[in-house]
């Protein structure tokens, strides 16, 4: 990792990207316990990815700037203002549930006060979405910035051609950050493209392209800040691809049995979480007592999300009729 | 009121959204610096800015995508696809983005765009410049469809639909552009959408129909007024949601019901319109529902004489209107 002073971060500063990651960390893996006690049908994870995804959202403005996300981040949504209860809210799927009023699986993110665009399962389209609210700023004079994310295997995907190749063309405010796990399910990179690096396609168009370790929230920080400069200054989007590493199976009905052992025991060995915290250690950034701080408190919120979005009612089942076009009350 | 064509309808329309509505703005392949290979919007870059009226790359799911993340963000865009055939390789952000973002999002987000894009053969566009493809969209909820016979409810339903905080698709027959004229609503003028209307009233059959066919079958219906025939004319105008209660009036007061339509027969817009007529007139019909439409075969072909046996027009549908008044 490099130094996050290097990046303009303070002590301050590597302290809230880590709650961040952490309490990402523990809600998810909270819903893979829920997931196999037969209470939540479905998890898809962020496990292993929250450096990359913390990185990236630090280096933005909450404010003004737009996400258009993948189905795994949990953490950079979670960093965005997705709050504990509503994640669980979605994964029980239960009435009060921002993303998508029970509609969807979990994961696919979605909230407006937030500037998080709502996600379908078709991968790579988000993309497209992105880089259409980025034309929205550059028409409109906006300095903002449109961040999307993907898996490494949506670069297969004509969306991501049609859209960089779009935001070369206008320079528009636009960063996509490939999340490159190495794993698209149970292809790996080698059956997925044939470039060393993913990033380099930005030469093709016409765009900064960056390759930075996902597993560094500061380098990851560090790239996408320079990014979002560049962004906000007319010199255009950003195709950056941060290595990564898939802690969990694809999802909890993928058996991950693709994968030998030993590679997964290895990737532990490269767990961000477990690295942050070497870091802060090492650095002085916070003492053993605050990691053990944090460490209730956030299971304290876990359990209390848990248990009130288990108890919530579930929406109406006539509440599928509804949203479907614009509700006009004309009474 | 001057009389315009249906092409010069719709350029009006974007204009006079455009010029009210700073968010509304036009994308699409040569919509720019040409004016649209059919010139509808001509004019229309030189008076709002490269930005508000782009030349894109050649590329449709990028149009359409662009255009809903641009909606979302509070744009109003009107994509312009060249010919409805080349809509195909956006129909995924169409079908799974468009269609669904109001739904998914439980209403937090919504998608106001609109798709315009020509349709429809007897202008020697053969497999790929004439197909009508309205069917492969009228069976997905959360998106309209919507099709103007007329200048008059081009120019209106095109003004609605940029109105509308949902996503629509627009589909103008290429050869209405120059072949129909007629005075036309100046200013603000709206039609509106979901709303069939009827075009000719009469009592003794209803031909149920939309887009070209509209004045084909106006055509046919008013030689046979001279031999004492009163055929009703109800034009869908939107072909997706349909207007339910205007078809179960119609097919009720006259009792026989041909539906004309251009696309291939089996699995058209007209399969739906038969089903409610089936559903709720069974005991009002005098007779079978009768359909006419393009033959099942892949597409339109280009030589003349496969081209007119493809295509729907005003002789056809008089043989039909009389097979059915006979019956």
């Amino acid at each position: 990792m490099i130094n996050h002073e290097e990046v303009g971060l303070t002590d301050g500063d590597v302290k809230e990207m880590y709650r961040t990651m952490l309490l990402s960390r523990k809600l998810d893996e909270r819903m893979w316990l829920l997931n196999r006690a037969g209470k939540l049908p479905f998890v898809i994870s962020c496990q292993g990815q929250e450096a990359t995804q913390v990185g990236a959202g630090f280096a933005l403005d909450k404010e003004e700037d737009v996400l258009s996300p993948y189905y795994r981040d949990l953490a950079l949504a979670t960093h965005f203002g997705m709050t504990p209860l509503e994640t669980m809210l979605s994964a029980f799927a239960k009435d009060g549930d921002i993303q998508s009023g029970g509609r969807q699986m979990p994961g696919h993110f979605s909230k407006k006060a937030s500037n998080i665009l709502s996600q379908g399962s078709a991968v790579t389209t988000q993309v497209l979405h992105a880089v259409g609210a980025a034309y929205k700023f550059k028409l409109d004079g906006e300095k903002r910035v449109a961040l999307t994310t993907l898996g490494e295997g949506s670069t297969s995907q004509g969306d991501f051609h049609e859209g960089l190749n779009f935001a070369g063309v206008h320079k528009l405010p636009v960063i996509c950050l490939i999340e490159n796990n190495k794993y698209a399910i149970s292809v790996p990179t080698r059956l997925q493209y044939a470039v060393d690096k993913l990033s380099d396609r930005a030469h093709g168009y016409g765009m900064h392209g960056e390759h930075v370790d996902g597993n560094d929230p500061f380098a990851v920080y560090g790239v996408v800040k320079a990014a979002r400069e560049r962004a906000v200054n007319g010199e255009g989007a950003s195709l950056i691809e941060a290595m990564s590493t898939r802690l969990t199976a694809h999802s909890s009905d993928d058996d991950d049995s693709y994968r030998t052992i030993e590679e997964r025991e290895k990737n532990k060995e490269e767990d961000c979480v477990v690295l942050m915290k070497d870091y802060m250690v090492e650095k002085n950034i916070a003492e053993e007592s605050w990691f053990l701080e944090i460490e209730e408190e956030f299971k304290l919120i876990v359990k209390d999300a848990t248990k009130e979005a288990e108890n919530a009612p579930y929406p109406k089942a006539e509440d599928a009729l509804r949203h479907v076009y614009e509700e006009v009350d004309n009474g | 009121m001057a009389k315009i064509s249906y092409l010069q309808a719709i350029t009006h329309a974007l204009d006079h959204e455009m010029g009210k509505d700073d968010d509304v703005f036009i994308l699409g392949e040569d919509v720019g610096k040409k004016g649209g290979v059919f010139k509808v919007t001509d004019g229309l870059q030189e008076k709002y800015g490269e930005l508000r009226c782009l030349d894109t790359p050649l590329a449709e799911s990028n149009i359409v995508g662009t255009a809903i993340g641009a909606a979302m963000m509070g744009k109003r865009p009107v994509a312009e696809i060249q010919f409805a055939d080349y809509i195909l390789p956006a129909t995924n952000q169409i079908l799974s983005e468009a269609a669904k973002i109001r739904y998914r999002s439980n209403g937090e987000w919504n998608c106001p765009i609109v798709i315009r894009a020509p349709f429809g053969g007897g202008i020697h566009g053969a497999l790929y410049h004439s197909q009508s493809v309205e069917a492969l969209f009228a069976s997905t909820p959360g998106l309209k469809v919507v099709i103007p016979s007329t200048p008059s409810d081009a120019k209106g339903l095109l003004i609605s639909a940029i109105r509308d905080n949902d996503p629509v698709l627009f589909f103008e027959h290429k050869k209405a552009y120059r072949l129909l004229k007629e005075e036309v609503p100046e200013g603000d003028y709206t039609v509106p959408i979901g709303k069939a209307d009827v075009k000719r009233t009469g009592e003794d059959i209803t031909v149920i129909t939309y887009g070209l066919c509209v004045n084909y079958s106006l055509q046919a219906a008013e030689r046979l007024s001279k031999d004492g025939h009163d055929i009703e004319i109800l034009d869908l105008r939107t072909v997706y949601p349909l207007d339910k209660e205007s078809i179960i009036e119609s097919a009720s007061k006259t009792g026989k019901v041909l539906l004309v339509t251009e696309d291939n027969l089996e699995g058209s817009v007209m399969s739906e319109v038969s089903a409610i007529i089936a559903e709720n007139c069974l005991y009002d019909l005098d007779a079978p529902v009768m359909r006419l439409a393009g033959p099942d075969v892949p597409a339109m072909p280009y030589s003349p004489l496969m081209e007119d046996y493809f295509m729907v027009n005003p002789d056809k549908i008089e043989e039909k209107m009389l097979e059915l008044l006979e019956h």
